[in-house]
């Protein structure tokens, strides 16, 4: 069954819609991640324009991660106060992120500029947590001690300390502030939530717990990704709600059994899985970059979304 | 009263010795959201005044859709990687554009008519701008020709017009499911001996209708709004997914 899009303009199968939606809802149910940055590449592939697939896949991360964080309430593991720190930095990155992202269309680099990101972000992090999740998981085949769990370093010498008692941390406002600017430059010039920068920065560079990270990093890619999704419906018009509708009926769905799949997985498990999927996505599109096109030619309508 | 009769005659007499007339299975056509492409039927007959002349008679059918401004970037390597470098911007190209003909081109369209009445695909795009005739820019139009034709916006359907008893006529097409809306046009040209004898044209529209129209509209006129309604129906099917959810356990 074939449905229209009215922005995006194109006719496109409404089950591969709702199929595509509901993988990606499966993932971020999951991992805790928004599925923007499996949506995004997705949409490209089946024929969307690029700038409505960034748009509209925002839209969607907005469902996914309501979804989301209502279980994650539920199970107590958000922690509200860091999700509002990293908030203030996500709105501020949002905001520079449109402005880089329609400079860079006018230009004709915006899918260099996204598939570079991609490559870059999701090939360093997927390996970090890679090498990371081998090491956990060897080390508890071994049965031997685990690491110490909280290594002071430079994020704990800066000033502005504010108390995170969900995440038990007594940390300075700085260090997640600047991680919110960053995933919100990201989330806006990738159309992804950014919850596969914003989960390994919280593990890694600000020392949380894993069991509230997914639900935080939730609340703040939901605030995000509302805010980006508006920006995008007011400078380029490139939302396309029929689009997003069919991605997120399938999606929801997919988060809801996710998070179920979720609790029965370990920890490191789910760190490992997740970080073959980043890696598989990061070395198709870094191959792209590289391997020389069958078309170098590309054509697109001056002056439209 | 014979020489009366004679004018009459003259007057009387069309322009040509042959003329086309024609009509359209549809003259509108509405994108639903359940729009998966349409078919539009062509037809008509060769309406004659005195025998038929010598020669090979030929009909060539060309639909068109609405023209935009198009930015063609040609990628080249940059530090091992592929990247967008040259770019002209064409300043018309149409969206659509199709042509269904009795024979292959040489044979029933002389080149320098193809020339004046932009009829086959390359001279059509050249009507639509002078730019790409500037040598440098050739490969940039031939790439947006290829692509377009690769992706089905550009068709050329030789020998898809029947022509009966060299008088009746029709030409069948098959219009994409990514049709973009606007004022589609459709023109008939008749020829003998590889000369256009009579032309004829009409127009199509292509409109988003209904739930499509007014989405589009909405998000056109209103953007915070539709902003906000898209954010809503998101909101409300992520709540309403976790609520069924937990009914359900």
């Amino acid at each position: 069954m074939q449905v229209y899009l009215p922005i995006a303009e194109v006719s496109v199968n409404l089950y591969l819609l709702l199929g595509l939606g509901g993988l990606v809802g499966l993932l971020s149910g999951l991992f805790g991640v928004g599925g923007g940055f499996l949506i995004t590449p997705l949409l490209f592939f089946i024929g969307i324009p690029p700038a409505v697939a960034v748009a509209t896949g925002a839209n969607q991360v907005v469902a996914s991660s309501v979804s989301g964080v209502l279980a994650q309430f539920k199970r107590k593991a958000v922690d509200v106060r860091m999700g509002l720190v990293l908030l203030v930095g996500g709105l501020v990155g949002s905001g520079f992120g449109i402005i880089i992202f329609n400079i860079l269309q006018s230009l004709g680099q915006i899918d260099l500029a996204v598939q570079l990101s991609y490559v870059v972000f999701l090939g360093g992090i997927g390996m970090l947590m890679f090498l990371e999740s081998l090491r956990a998981m060897r080390r508890s085949k071994k049965g031997g001690k685990r690491g110490k769990r909280h290594i002071h370093t430079w994020v704990h010498k800066l000033p502005l300390k504010i108390k995170f008692r969900a995440s038990g941390l007594y940390i300075s406002v700085i260090p997640p502030i600047l991680v919110g600017v960053c995933v919100g430059i990201l989330a806006a010039i990738m159309g992804v939530g950014g919850g596969f920068i914003m989960v390994p920065a919280m593990i890694y560079l600000l020392g949380m717990p894993t069991k509230v990270v997914i639900g935080t990093s939730l609340f703040q890619i939901l605030f995000t990704s509302a805010f980006t999704t508006m920006l995008h419906a007011v400078t380029n018009q490139s939302v396309d709600v029929m689009l997003a509708l069919s991605l997120i009926v399938g999606g929801v769905i997919g988060a809801q059994f996710g998070s179920r799949l979720g609790a029965l997985l370990k920890a490191e498990q789910l760190r490992i899985l997740l970080a073959v999927l980043v890696l598989s996505v990061a070395i198709k599109l870094g191959l792209d970059l590289v391997l020389t096109p069958a078309e170098l030619y590309s054509i697109s309508i001056a002056g439209a979304p | 009263m014979i020489r009366l009769l004679i004018l009459l005659f003259a007057f009387a007499l069309p322009a040509h010795a042959e003329q086309v007339v024609a009509g359209l299975s549809k003259e509108s056509i509405g994108i639903t959201a359940s729009f998966d492409g349409s078919e539009i039927l062509i037809y008509g007959a060769v309406k004659r005044y005195e025998p038929e002349p010598e020669g090979r008679l030929d009909v060539i059918v060309t639909l068109q859709g609405p023209s935009s401004p198009v930015i063609v970037r040609r990628k080249s390597r940059e530090l091992g990687v592929w990247v967008n470098t040259d770019a002209i911007e064409i300043p018309s190209a149409p969206s659509y554009y199709a042509v269904a003909t009795t024979g292959p081109r040489q044979d029933i369209l002389a080149s320098e008519v193809d020339a004046i009445y932009r009829i086959m695909i390359p001279s059509a795009m050249r009507s639509f701008s002078d730019a790409i005739e500037r040598a440098n820019a050739s490969p940039f139009a031939e790439a947006l020709q290829r692509i377009r034709i690769n992706e089905g916006f550009y068709r050329l359907k030789e020998g898809d017009v029947t022509l009966i008893e060299d008088t009746l006529f029709r030409a069948d097409f098959q219009l994409p499911a990514n049709l973009i809306e606007g004022d589609y046009l459709v023109r008939i040209f008749l020829l003998r001996q590889e000369r256009v004898i009579d032309d004829y044209s009409a127009p199509i529209k292509v409109r988003k209708v209904g739930l499509e129209r007014w989405l589009f509209m909405l998000s056109q006129d209103y953007p915070p709004l539709y902003g906000l309604l898209s954010l809503a129906i998101a909101v409300f099917a992520g709540w309403a997914a976790a609520f069924v959810f937990r009914r359900f356990r």
